[in-house]
Formats: structure tokens, C-alpha cells, sequence
């Protein structure tokens, strides 16, 4: 079972206007339906190392232990819990392997990484995520944000200091309280969620959230969904025009069809001749 | 670090740094701010500074506090505004990242209760503001230029650690020198729209054949989609350095003053032809 057959994607990074090298990374494996975005921080130039330590440990070690065809044996509920498992396990892993070089390494000390993750299976969708980066979804007209972000901004917003308008006038939208990497141990924050035929997930940089309005990347998400590329780079060149302050990166994944696993030996049968 | 400028009828009394998570103002001697006026209050108001940001509160005074000209109960000051408490004004100044450290300043940081990284001392979580404040510091600074920036584990000072047990990359190369100007700067951003600058001259396409010949279309929004859905699909972005046409769906691309448009965006210029789903028109600059 392929699943880039039912998922159409897209992605595109760029270090923007203002910072000369780009300290974003991502990666997707489409077959297996795992998208992954980090934005390194911290460290001189070391951002880059803890960012693209984690998009590549991390997708690797899923690729190795989240096999499909073993999967597919197991309830789709015992997939669920099993694919919360293991990324907690990975993303657990990452944050060793970075914590451990940036001890080690004077250069890299203080590097850490916000992190999404996210996983396609039997749709549904399992969702990681530590710091600012963001999960969006769209869903028919409407565009919600997926994930919370990690942050001193959204910690105000929960506790009511700030109105979500004064927060866009904050000099406080830089800091995370959430990171990869920095600590012996993490704590991500992991649920699952029901997908539909015709949704749309973009996972993003802070480098695009803040300098795109929501309203904006709703209206690019609705006008230009049947093309994934150009919707990616028309985000992207909106940040840009906009400012392009920090680095730039954005996933688009458009759920074409549904991709649910079949069970019960009729519809394996069946399955055999799709 | 923000600061107040107190001043009655225009004379400048005294400056005060925001240093404190909580500055009290109030007409009691015990106040970080104290104005001594029968119009103030004992504890009239309070200014909660949270990093870069401060907020303004009034403790319920008999006379009120206004910023701006508003009364308020509660406001996030931002640069400039002037608190009035009776007759004194209070000017709020808060300029710390400007344009030419925005670059740095920007940079996303960690900010995290020291009681992780440490051994934690048993502490109920509140998700009171007060305890929220006292809980965060920042832990990493914006990047020096010095490239070996000392640690602070003393470990680090110790012959290179064993391996570690999972394979990581190794370090990256020596950093370059720091570059604090790029060499060749990239063009400045772009000014918002809105601000300052030319802003961009209003246009329309006008359908030129076809069933809706002669209706024009205006393009006010920043994507605006022409075509036949599902046959042949453009979009006209609209950007601070004018109007583009990209081909979105379609097998074959529309054309552009009888060239095909191919996978790339075009600048638009005035009374170009684009024919698109068999429908020609034509954009141009309003007058």
C-alpha cells in the first residue's frame, strides 16, 4: 500500500529576505505518509544542525519502524496507540542525539529545534508537535489551526493577558517555551485526528505563520487547491513579500482519497484487484 | 528596557526604567512610582513587564486611569502611548528592537522553567500570571558573533566525550567569519503596501470574447482565479511589485499575448492578451 497515491503533496523552504542561510529543514517520505518539519535555533549557525538532525533521525527511524505491511495486521486502534508510540520513542531518540552533540560540541551548545511531525495511516492522521511550528488544516471553507503553539505568546492568550489582536503587536512572538534538543528529555505533545477526502494539512515555519495572515493562507489554500506546488510557493512568496524576516517553510498535504486499510479477508480480497 | 517619562503640564519630572515585573503607581510612599496628588490613588495603577512586553492596569482607583485619551482597566502599552493618572501623564517608551537588530532579535529563543534542566523542586503548577512570570527566564541569548561562545557545563572543558551510542552528524564545519551586513545586501524588504511607498496601481481584466464579452473584472484581491475549473485554471497574483499570471490546473497552458504561459508566473503588463478556456481578454491599469 502506497500511500502518495491517496495523498498529493507539496513542499518548499527558503531562508526569506533577511537571514542569509536557513536554518529550517524538512522532509517527506510520501509512500509511508510521513511529513516532518524542524527550525533550528540557538547555537552560532548550529540551528541548521539541530534542525536537520531531527527531520532526518526521525524519519529514518520511522521509516524502519513503521512498517506498513506489519501494521496492517494490527486494529486500526493498536495502530493508532502504535503510531503515538513510536514517534514519542523517535522524537525521544532525536532529542538525545542533539542534546548529546551540542554538549559535546562548543560550537553547537545551546542548538535546539521546534519540531511537526506528522503520520497518514487508515485515515487518520497522528500529529506531533514541540515549540511554534504549526499544523494547519483545511476543511471545506474552513481553516483551523491543528496544533498549539509552545510559546510565551500562546501561554498569555490561554490565561487571557493578551486579546489574539494585541498579540500580533507583541515583542514576545520569538520565544518558545518548548524545545528539541535542549534538555535531557522532551516533552511533545502527540494526538490523533480523523482525516477527510479533500482536506488539506500544511504544516509550516514560524516564518510563515508570522508574516501571512491566517485569513491569507486560507484564501491561497481554497484558490489554488488543485495545485500543491504552486500553492506552496505562492505561500512562501507572500512571506517574502510581506517581509520574509525569518526562514520560510511550509508542507502541503491534500487528501485526494480515502485511504482507509482494508480488513476482514472480503475487502483484502477486493483490495487485491483495486 | 521600556521606560516611563512622568511629566505634569508639559514639565518632565522624572524617567523611570521598566525593570520590575510589577511596578506599582500610587500616591503611597511604598510605590516603584510614586506621584504624590490627592488626585491619585493610594495604589492607583500597576505595569506588568513580561520580557519586551508591558501591560497597564488600574487597581480599581477612584479616579480612573486613561491611555490615550481612553479610560482603561487594562491595556498592552505600546510605543509611544501616554497614560494619564489626574493631571500627570506618564509616556511609555519601548524601542528596544529596531530595524537594524531586528535580524537578531528576531531569532527564535528558548525561554523555560529552570526547575527542568535542574533537578525540580516540587512545585504545584499555577496557571497564574504571577507564577508564570517568575517561573521563565530566558535561557539562550541571541547568537554572539564569537564563534566558540564559552558553555556554561563545566563538562565541555574535558577530553572529547566516548561516542555517542547512536550515530550523529558530525559537527559543522568552523563557522565563517560573522557577516554582520550581508556582503552583497539582498534588496531591502518591501514595504508593506499600506505603508509609505507607491502602492500599486489598481487594474482589471476585461473579457474580451465569449459569452461575458465586454465585463470587466477588478482585481482587488491578492489571488484572483480566471478560467474554466477542472479544463484550464489561472490565477493573477497581485504583489507589491505589480500583477503575475501562473497557470494552476489544466493539461494545456493559457497563453500570454499569443505565448504559452508554461509552469512559470509572468509580470503582467498593461493591455497584455491572455487567452484562457477559449475566452480572450485583456488586462490593464486603471486610470
Amino acid at each position: 500500500m502506497n500511500l502518495s497515491q491517496s495523498l498529493q503533496s507539496a513542499s518548499l523552504t527558503d531562508p526569506g529576505r533577511v537571514r542569509d542561510h536557513n536554518e529550517d529543514c524538512i522532509e517527506s517520505r510520501p509512500e509511508i505518509g510521513l511529513f516532518v518539519l524542524a527550525d533550528g535555533m540557538g547555537g552560532y549557525n548550529a540551528g541548521e544542525v539541530a534542525s536537520g538532525m531531527a527531520t532526518s533521525l526521525i524519519s529514518d527511524g520511522l521509516q524502519d519502524a513503521w512498517s506498513i505491511p506489519e501494521v496492517a495486521r494490527r486494529s486500526r486502534d493498536e495502530a493508532k496507540a502504535l503510531s503515538e508510540k513510536l514517534i514519542r520513542e523517535h522524537i525521544g531518540r532525536a532529542n538525545n542525539a542533539i542534546f548529546t552533540t551540542s554538549q559535546n560540541n562548543p560550537e553547537c551548545a545551546g542548538m535546539g529545534t521546534t519540531l511537526v511531525v506528522c503520520l497518514f495511516y487508515d485515515n487518520f492522521v497522528t500529529v506531533a508537535h514541540i515549540g511554534d511550528s504549526r499544523l494547519y488544516r483545511l476543511r471545506g471553507d474552513l481553516m483551523e489551526q491543528v496544533t498549539r503553539d509552545h510559546s510565551l505568546l500562546q501561554e498569555q492568550l490561554d490565561s487571557g493577558l493578551i486579546t489574539p489582536e494585541e498579540a500580533k503587536l507583541s515583542q514576545n512572538k520569538n520565544l518558545v517555551t518548548r524545545a528539541l534538543g535542549i534538555d535531557p528529555s522532551v516533552d511533545s505533545e502527540i494526538h490523533v485526528y480523523e482525516t477527510q477526502p479533500d482536506d488539506i494539512f500544511v504544516l509550516c515555519s514560524d516564518g510563515l505563520s508570522d508574516m501571512v495572515e491566517d485569513e491569507e493562507i486560507r484564501l491561497t489554500l481554497i484558490t489554488l487547491k488543485t495545485n500543491p506546488n504552486l500553492t506552496v510557493q505562492q505561500l512562501v512568496q507572500a512571506a517574502n513579500d510581506n517581509g520574509g524576516r525569518d526562514n520560510i517553510s511550509a508542507m502541503l498535504i491534500r487528501v485526494t482519497e480515502p485511504f482507509g486499510v482494508p480488513r476482514g479477508w472480503i475487502a483484502r480480497f477486493k483490495a487485491l484487484f483495486r | 528596557m521600556a521606560k516611563l517619562i512622568l511629566s505634569v503640564d508639559g514639565q518632565v519630572l522624572k524617567e523611570f526604567n521598566l525593570s520590575k515585573e510589577r511596578t506599582l503607581i500610587g500616591r503611597k510612599a511604598h510605590n516603584d512610582i510614586q506621584i504624590d496628588n490627592l488626585a491619585v490613588s493610594g495604589e492607583h495603577a500597576a505595569i506588568i513587564t513580561i520580557l519586551n512586553d508591558s501591560f497597564i492596569e488600574d487597581l480599581g482607583s477612584t479616579n480612573g486611569t486613561m491611555v490615550n485619551g481612553k479610560p482603561i482597566k487594562k491595556h498592552f502599552l505600546q510605543n509611544n502611548d501616554v497614560v494619564e493618572i489626574g493631571k500627570h501623564k506618564l509616556k511609555y517608551f519601548n524601542d528596544a528592537p529596531q530595524a537594524a537588530t531586528a535580524a537578531d532579535f528576531e531569532k527564535t529563543m528558548i525561554i523555560r522553567n529552570p526547575a527542568r534542566a535542574a533537578p525540580p523542586p516540587p512545585k504545584p503548577a499555577d496557571p497564574g500570571l504571577g507564577d508564570t512570570q517568575t517561573n521563565l527566564r530566558p535561557v539562550t541569548e541571541a547568537p554572539k558573533p564569537a564563534p566558540a561562545a564559552p558553555t556554561p557545563a563545566a563538562e565541555n572543558t574535558s577530553p572529547p566525550a566516548p561516542p555517542p551510542a547512536r550515530p550523529v552528524p558530525p559537527p559543522p564545519p568552523p563557522a565563517p567569519p560573522p557577516v554582520a551586513p550581508p556582503p552583497v545586501a539582498p534588496a531591502p524588504p518591501p514595504a508593506p503596501a499600506a505603508a509609505g511607498g507607491t502602492p500599486l496601481r489598481e487594474a482589471a481584466i476585461q473579457v474580451l470574447s465569449g459569452a461575458a464579452a465586454g465585463r470587466t473584472l477588478d482585481l482587488t484581491k491578492n489571488l484572483t482565479t480566471i478560467g474554466k475549473p477542472g479544463l484550464q485554471v489561472a490565477v493573477i497574483t497581485k504583489r507589491p511589485n505589480g500583477y503575475f499570471i501562473t497557470h494552476v490546473e489544466g493539461a494545456t497552458y493559457p497563453t500570454l499575448n499569443g505565448a504559452s504561459l508554461g509552469g512559470q508566473a509572468h509580470p503582467l503588463n498593461d493591455h497584455d492578451l491572455i487567452e484562457i478556456a477559449g475566452v480572450k481578454m485583456e488586462f490593464f491599469y486603471k486610470p
